[in-house]
């Protein structure tokens, strides 16, 4: 086997160079006046049965990146290979068997259930799309899948609106899995619910990791919570990755200057914790017209002249450690 | 009367009539608050936190089917008043509001300078030279440039749009600020940048707050005290300190081993099932389906013990 073969077992998704621009059309004649960057020049890899914790501020692309790859939205340009094969490249016809592989768990556990569905059906709908198994066969699946994530078989024949929040964001989680998928988007999946039961979600998401070895691109803007779930977190900044870096690295030494203001602004719940908080000043630039050099200079506290003329490489400044800063060394 | 506190609340109830029948969301709320200090209100989403901020400054809908109990604000009982003595003397002129989705509530149409200054004009009856003046003032103390008085709200970010809601809540100088979820909807750099702000404006405008949040760690940035509610009922009392470190009702318990940490080795809990519906709440405690330290007691309604100063409502603390 040739070194490429063996990094392919390894590497379930690799994405290279993933832009995305959404035009902004204005006039009588709705022509494009001008383009957000949501997504510009990202490259990162998730490997096989990791988790993967993306982070970053409203507006910075994460969501974009999860859609992008699953291609629910088209990319303006870049490489997304899924086990080896570009699926940027591919036509629908080609991308729907793959469609099983990669699934997604939506933020909004409320608007994501088709109301007017038993919540059985909802799970088995993938099932009959992919034309998988006699109809009783799909709900059975249906049923064991449910009962995977701690609901009964008489909740089958419910509605969504008889569910709780958790238990929805749960019904969604088996819709993912029922079509038996190798990689699933969860885009901000605890985000809705209240704390008491994001753990509940947190655990079942990581007890069917390792029961089905899924692998997980995980959105979230909670850094906390992105750190109980990933093996690797990636940082966001106005469209561009920053950081990325094995979680206990992350956590520990954040190379970053936005990294650091992040964490820093995370507060402890205890009284006799004082921290030094590093409060950035200003607001996030406009996607529109991101500031030029490095984008994040206009509020970086340790800014250069270098900062705002080029912009910085990502790279691995440390073994696994990447990361986009002039001032690292 | 106890003059001692800012806001004394005894025994408030709201109650809604709804076509399932009465849904009761604020159910026998007591809580006390010293002059510059800050309560934060804890509780999930539907165990009626909003409910007691639209009790605390009447500001109800239509079918409301019970409204009662008592309210201490600067020693003057405010439940008995009749609602024009409550509009001039109250409202927005000693308390005041910086409502849920605060960002979402100015008025796309006016430009915020005159929606800050607004309450001034009508409240104080001052010119609106004078009360531009003052919105002026207040936008300085909030962190907003002066210059944005002339801007409409989508000309503003999230953060400074919050900002401008909070100018507007303490334009006419008010003893108590509620603050209905301030930030929920705003990111972790401009949630800890409101949050200075509000510490800052805590010591240098001599203001109260009632913070309402389900937000735990944020929360815990401002409060002095702290009162955790429950299905529409208060369950706890206790100054900040002690129930950071160690809160007593096993609801409260419960609530902080879920809230995950940063660099922490202990894994997050969760509460299994789920709170009680309003609209027909067990008998007896109202945690006690979901309590791992029930017992038989706890089918009837506990009663309010006090531990040190700290005010339980559960069966494990009287003695």
């Amino acid at each position: 086997m040739t070194n490429t073969n063996l990094q392919e077992q390894k590497d379930l998704l690799v994405v290279r160079n993933l832009k995305k621009y959404f035009p902004v059309r204005s006039g009588l004649l709705q022509r494009t006046s001008a383009w957000v960057q949501a997504v510009d020049n990202v490259s990162f890899t998730v490997k096989r049965g990791e988790t993967l914790g993306m982070v970053g501020e409203s507006g910075c692309g994460k969501t974009t990146i999860g859609r992008t790859v699953l291609r629910l939205v088209e990319p303006t340009s870049g490489e997304v290979s899924f086990e080896g094969r570009d699926i940027i490249k591919m036509g629908q016809r080609d991308l729907k068997p793959l469609r099983r592989d990669m699934q997604i768990i939506f933020q909004d556990p409320y608007a994501s259930l088709n109301p007017r569905m038993p919540i059985g059906e909802s799970v088995m709908e993938g099932l009959h799309i992919h034309n998988i198994g006699q109809p009783k066969e799909r709900w059975e699946v249906a049923i064991k899948m449910l009962k995977k994530v701690g609901l009964e078989e008489y909740h089958a024949r419910r509605y969504p609106h008889e569910f709780s929040g958790g238990q929805r964001q749960r019904i969604g989680i088996a819709r993912a899995l029922a079509l038996n998928p190798k990689f699933i988007v969860c885009d901000e999946p605890v985000s809705a619910l209240d704390v008491s039961i994001q753990s509940q979600v947190l655990n079942i998401l990581k007890d069917l990791q390792d029961e089905f070895g899924l692998t997980f691109l995980f959105i979230a803007h909670n850094l906390s919570v992105v750190e109980h779930i990933s093996d690797r977190v990636a940082v966001m900044y106005l469209g561009k990755m920053v950081e990325l870096a094995d979680r206990d690295a992350l956590y520990r030494e954040p190379l970053h200057p936005y990294t650091q203001a992040l964490l820093s602004a995370i507060p402890i719940p205890h009284p006799n914790i004082k921290r030094e908080r590093t409060i950035l000043k200003g607001d996030v630039p406009s996607p529109l017209n991101p500031p030029k050099g490095c984008r994040f200079h206009t509020r970086c506290p340790i800014a250069i002249d270098q900062c705002s003329q080029v912009e910085p490489e990502f790279r691995e400044a440390r073994p696994g450690h990447w990361v986009a800063c002039w001032k690292v060394e | 009367m106890p003059t001692e506190n800012l806001l004394s609340i005894k025994d408030l109830v709201l109650h809604f009539n709804t076509q399932k029948g009465p849904v009761q969301a604020v159910d026998g709320v007591f809580f006390d608050l010293g002059y510059k200090e800050a309560v934060v209100v804890l509780g999930e989403s539907g165990c009626g936190k909003s409910s007691l901020a639209k009790a605390l400054l009447r500001l109800l809908p239509r079918n409301v089917s019970k409204y009662g109990g008592q309210v201490y604000l600067e020693g003057n009982e405010i439940m008995g008043m009749d609602e024009e003595q409550f509009r001039q003397n109250i409202r927005w002129v000693r308390m005041s509001l910086v409502p849920q989705a605060a960002m979402n509530s100015l008025n796309p149409v006016l430009k915020v300078g005159d929606q800050v200054a607004e309450p001034m004009i009508v409240h104080h009856g001052v010119k609106k030279e004078e009360a531009y003046n003052q919105a002026a003032k207040m936008f300085q103390h909030v962190g907003v440039p002066v210059d944005f008085l002339d801007r409409y709200a989508f000309e503003l970010s999230g953060g400074m749009r919050q900002r401008v809601a909070i100018a507007m809540a303490l334009v006419t100088a008010p003893a108590l600020v509620i603050l209905d979820e301030p930030t929920s909807a705003l990111d972790v750099l401009t949630q800890a940048n409101i949050f200075n702000v509000l510490k800052r404006l805590k010591k240098e405008l001599e203001v109260s707050f009632v913070l309402i949040t389900h937000d735990i760690a944020t929360s815990s940035e401002l409060a002095d005290r702290v009162a955790v509610m429950y299905a529409g009922q208060i369950v706890e009392v206790s100054d900040a300190h002690r129930f950071f470190s160690e809160p007593l009702h096993p609801y409260s318990r419960m609530l902080m081993a879920s809230v995950p940490r940063l660099r922490a080795n202990v894994e997050p809990e969760f509460i299994t099932g789920q709170p009680p519906s309003l609209l027909n709440p067990p008998k007896g405690c109202r945690f006690a389906s979901r309590c791992p330290k029930r017992f038989a007691k706890c089918t009837e309604e506990p009663p309010v013990a006090n531990v040190d100063g700290i005010q339980v409502k559960c069966w494990l603390y009287t003695s």
